[in-house]
């Protein structure tokens, strides 16, 4: 059996931070990630970041990815890719999948920074090809260099769905339009103008209703919405489109965390059900710590802090570090507090309050 | 402000104009300058550091942006910094005007080229020429494309069709 001080499971931004923290604290990090590329989310988005300069705000995410990998390799943090964690044992051992063969992994401390998922919808055809989510056409083109269709209609007007439209007319797709839900456009204004820009309609108080085709997708049938979000009879439109990309909202990957017996607790804005935490990113299960978009679907600034957050509680429970470390904490602590700030970042400060408010064990 | 941001996604010229960020007219008049068009608080402040002569303000992270236009020359550095594309260069201080905006779309518009001018909703304004494209390491892929058009529109113009592959 493998053995760790601390095991970290996922290598995005709040993995990687949680595994630069705790290092550089002198804790023995094992990491691993399912993916051959460590990064995360990281890893397919070629676009430059939001946040601030310490959070790497004009680099191209990719580019931070690298970055953090070569930080932690360079710390001494022992990376295993290939590897998904697949069972949480009682005795804290950890059942991987690595490159097909079943190891196990013992630790002291239990890092979960597993990310989300991407949310799907349901309407007449939605499994004929060329439905799919807008994160999956994302690594086709960004990873992998396949453009997964010419013709594209976008659900959704978040951020991913208008950074994705925009990636895919980069990569020389035609987005015919985004259609929207709600009322308004929900993503960032600054992502909506580029693509608003380029000539690119979007259609708010909409929905998709149907895919139509014989083999794959040939033709979008979309709708204007009531303030129920029930189709308006006769408003029914159809665009000629060989894909549909949903993107439609994320959900925490918290099944690891669910084994383990960690609380959830339910917070829409934050993607659903999550597990509870405090303001050292640790669960109610005293071994294990939660960051990142399986804490709250957020960005990468809030992924990446929280991960060093998380690194460095537990790296100080095993007796790593002197007192300055709680400064450090306290100054992390407040930068996610001005993170979320302003118009956006308002209701999740809001709900991520109330988790840790509620948090005990 | 009007709704038209969150409603459609792009934002109205009489928005721009009525904004805090928009240049006086005795600042148009000497020459060129950024026109920041970043209206709503999210946490972002590269624009901030990427500003060599300390024309961008932004104190906080969540706060927006504010120029000094008297210390702004004018030079467009902030443009490709600026991971919401939300700054641009005119400059009015001449018979023809200039718009300057970026630009990640491949093929790229070759300097002499004759375009379409378009709105920040994507719809046609006027022809321009193109009369500059800066490709600099520095931008890190992000080009800067500035064309001329008359001086009366360079409020409406923030961008230009796109060039086709093969063109
Ligand atoms: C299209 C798009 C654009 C974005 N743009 C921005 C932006 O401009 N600015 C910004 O700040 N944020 C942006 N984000 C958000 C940002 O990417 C995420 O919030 C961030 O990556 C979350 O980090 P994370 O480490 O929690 O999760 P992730 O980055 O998702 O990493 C989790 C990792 O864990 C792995 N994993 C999961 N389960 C297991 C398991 N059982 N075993 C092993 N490995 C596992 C996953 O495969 C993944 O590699 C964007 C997101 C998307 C989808
Ligand atoms: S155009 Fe140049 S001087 Fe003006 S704000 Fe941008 S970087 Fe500063
Ligand atoms: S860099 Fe651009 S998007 Fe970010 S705050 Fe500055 S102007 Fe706004």
């Amino acid at each position: 059996m493998r053995k760790a001080e601390i095991l970290i499971i996922g290598a995005g931004p709040a993995g990687l931070g949680a595994a630069i923290e705790a290092a550089k604290l002198g804790a023995k990090v094992v990491l691993l990630d399912e993916n051959e590329k460590a990064g995360g989310q990281l890893f397919k988005q070629i676009h430059k970041f939001f946040g601030s300069k310490q959070h790497y705000a004009g680099v191209r995410g990719f580019q931070i990815g690298e970055d953090l990998l070569k930080e932690a390799s360079d710390l001494g943090v022992e990376v295993l890719l290939d590897a998904r964690a697949v069972g949480m044992m009682d005795d804290g051992t950890v059942a991987v999948l690595h490159k097909e063969e079943l190891i196990q992994i013992a630790a002291k401390k239990i890092v979960l920074a597993t990310g989300a998922r991407e949310n799907a919808i349901s309407f007449p055809g939605w499994t004929l090809p060329g439905v799919m989510t807008a994160g999956a056409a994302q690594t086709f083109s960004n990873v992998h260099g396949t453009l997964v269709g010419k013709n594209i209609l976008m659900v959704g007007t978040g951020n991913v769905g208008l950074i994705v439209s925009y990636q895919l007319m980069q990569a020389g797709a035609n987005v015919k339009g985004l259609v929207e839900v709600i009322p308004r456009v929900s993503g960032y204004g600054v992502h909506a103008g580029k693509i608003k820009r380029a000539g690119v309609p979007i259609w708010t108080s909409h929905t998709v209703i149907e895919a139509r085709g014989k083999d794959r997708v040939e033709e979008a049938v979309i709708a204007q919405v009531d303030e129920k979000f029930q189709p308006i009879a006769g408003t029914e439109r159809v665009i000629k489109v060989d894909t549909i990309l949903l993107a439609v909202g994320l959900t925490p990957k918290v099944e690891l965390a669910k084994m383990a017996g960690c609380a959830l607790t339910v917070e829409p804005t934050l993607g659903g059900h999550l597990p509870y935490h405090n303001d050292e990113m640790r669960s109610t299960n005293a071994n294990i710590y939660v960051c990142g978009d399986i804490a709250g679907v957020e960005e990468a600034n809030t992924a990446l802090d929280e991960g060093r957050l998380a690194g460095l509680s537990a790296a100080r429970e095993l007796g790593y570090g002197d007192d300055s470390v709680e400064e450090k904490k306290m100054e992390l602590n407040a930068g996610l507090c001005a993170l979320r700030m302003g118009t956006f970042g308002e209701k999740r400060l809001e709900c991520k309050e109330r988790i840790m408010k509620e948090w005990s064990w | 402000m009007s709704n038209s941001l969150i409603e459609k996604g792009y934002i109205e010229v009489e928005d721009v104009r009525n904004d805090s960020n928009y240049p006086s007219e005795e600042r148009f008049k000497t020459g060129a300058v950024a026109i920041i068009e970043c209206l709503q608080e999210i946490p972002c402040n590269p624009c901030k550091d990427a500003c060599p002569y300390g024309a961008i303000v932004l104190e906080g992270l969540t706060i927006r942006p504010q120029l000094i236009e008297d210390k702004c020359i004018g030079c467009g550095l902030c443009i490709a910094k600026c991971p919401g594309q939300a700054i641009f260069v005119v400059d009015k201080s001449k018979e023809e005007g200039s718009v300057t905006f970026p630009y990640e779309y491949l093929p790229l518009p070759e300097k002499g080229m004759s375009v379409t001018a378009v709105n920040r909703a994507g719809e046609p304004v006027c022809e321009a020429r193109v009369t500059k494209v800066v490709d600099s390491k520095k931008m890190n892929k992000t080009r800067l494309v500035t064309i001329a058009v008359p001086v009366e529109l360079v409020d409406e113009v923030r961008f230009m069709k796109r060039v086709e592959a093969g063109e």
